[in-house]
């Protein structure tokens, strides 16, 4: 299964919650599959979904899901320390960990080498942190939904991408349509 | 009252309730009240850009945020300034901590003091410099402009204005 596979798996659970995407393909697959006004779409600064979708945990008390990659987190690994020490219980963050930078070509990252996420993950103090196959993905993050302790799933998966148009919609109204989705 | 009061009253006054801080030495005492504050949640950040995805989704959750840095972080934010805070049009006041003025005691601030003003020009980002203590008085007006404008606002303080605290 590659990243579009197991986006397409979590959309029944999802596509009512608020949800975070990460630049590039992981936003424009979800906008593709499924686009909701509770769904913000990133369209630049790589590797801020995990520290917007904390921010926004923090400000209010509904789910959030972050939707990250691999090479986003391995770009902002300082997120993984302030989310340890600023637990929000309503808080997942799932990185979709294909072990390469989807979006520019499917180049190796080193979560396809030898750094785990998991582990430092754990190493940063983060207290629930679940490593899972692309398959199990959607039993985690229903679990994860269903509870109500901060988690940390990182999504093992193929590499590969699905054809997608690029976001032409204004950014404005993205955000301004998600709050609107938050305050309902 | 010290100028860290008045920053803190400023704060108050515009129900700011949601700080992201990478410290520098002459924010101590702003960021030592912020900590101990029960209405402004404090959460610092590890660089300055993560701190401003933290207040992006804060302000997205309604909350009403505030970055506080040092002068230095403009070399590492300008993307996140550009692409997220001005592209999705949001409010963040930002209180910098302006190294590299007269007073400086470490050259290497000066280097990027210099660069300084011309990065926020360049980025059309209304900016305030803070040189005499009496300045803080402006605070509360300024944080009030920035979120009625809904753009980033850089409040420079720098080594005279920090006299005051």
């Amino acid at each position: 299964m590659i990243r579009s596979d197991v986006l397409k798996t979590l959309i029944p659970l999802i596509s009512d919650q608020l949800v975070v995407t990460n630049i590039g393909l992981p936003s424009q697959e979800m906008h593709l599959l499924d686009d909701q006004p509770s769904n913000f779409y990133m369209l630049g600064t790589m590797g801020l979904a995990s520290s917007i979708g904390l921010g926004l945990a923090l400000a209010q008390d509904k789910k959030v899901i972050a939707i990250d990659g691999d090479g986003s987190v391995l770009m902002n690994f300082g997120t993984l320390p302030t989310i340890a020490n600023n637990p929000a219980p309503n808080f997942i963050l799932l990185i979709i960990d294909n072990g390469s930078y989807g979006s520019t070509g499917d180049q190796t990252t080193y979560t396809g080498m030898k750094t785990s996420l998991a582990e430092v993950a754990r190493a940063c103090g983060c207290d629930t942190v679940i490593e899972c196959s692309a398959q199990d993905t959607k039993s985690v993050v229903e679990t994860a939904l269903a509870g109500d302790k901060m988690t940390i799933i990182i999504s093992k998966c193929e590499s590969g991408n699905i054809k997608v148009p690029v976001i032409e919609m204004d950014p404005v109204v993205i955000k301004d349509r998600f709050m609107k989705a938050v305050n309902a | 009252m010290s100028v860290n009061d008045v920053i803190m009253q400023a704060m108050r006054e515009n129900s700011i309730d949601f700080v992201t801080t990478v410290p520098c030495k002459q924010l101590a005492g702003v960021i030592e009240k912020i900590e101990q504050s029960e209405d402004i949640r404090h959460v610092p950040a590890n660089r300055e850009d993560e701190g401003m995805g933290l207040c992006a989704g804060a302000y997205m959750g309604g909350a009403r945020p505030a970055i506080i840095m040092q002068n230095t972080a403009i070399g590492v934010t300008i993307n996140a300034l550009a692409t997220l805070i001005q592209f999705y049009r949001m409010p963040l006041p930002m209180l910098i901590s302006y190294r590299g003025e007269v007073g400086e005691p470490v050259a290497c601030q000066v280097e990027m003091a210099v660069h300084t003003k011309a990065l926020l020009n360049q980025l059309n980002i209304p900016t305030y410099h803070f040189h005499q203590p009496e300045d803080a008085a402006e605070t509360s007006a300024i944080l009030s402009h920035c979120f009625m404008a809904r753009k980033p606002v850089a409040l420079l303080m720098d080594a005279t204005f920090w006299k005051g605290a």
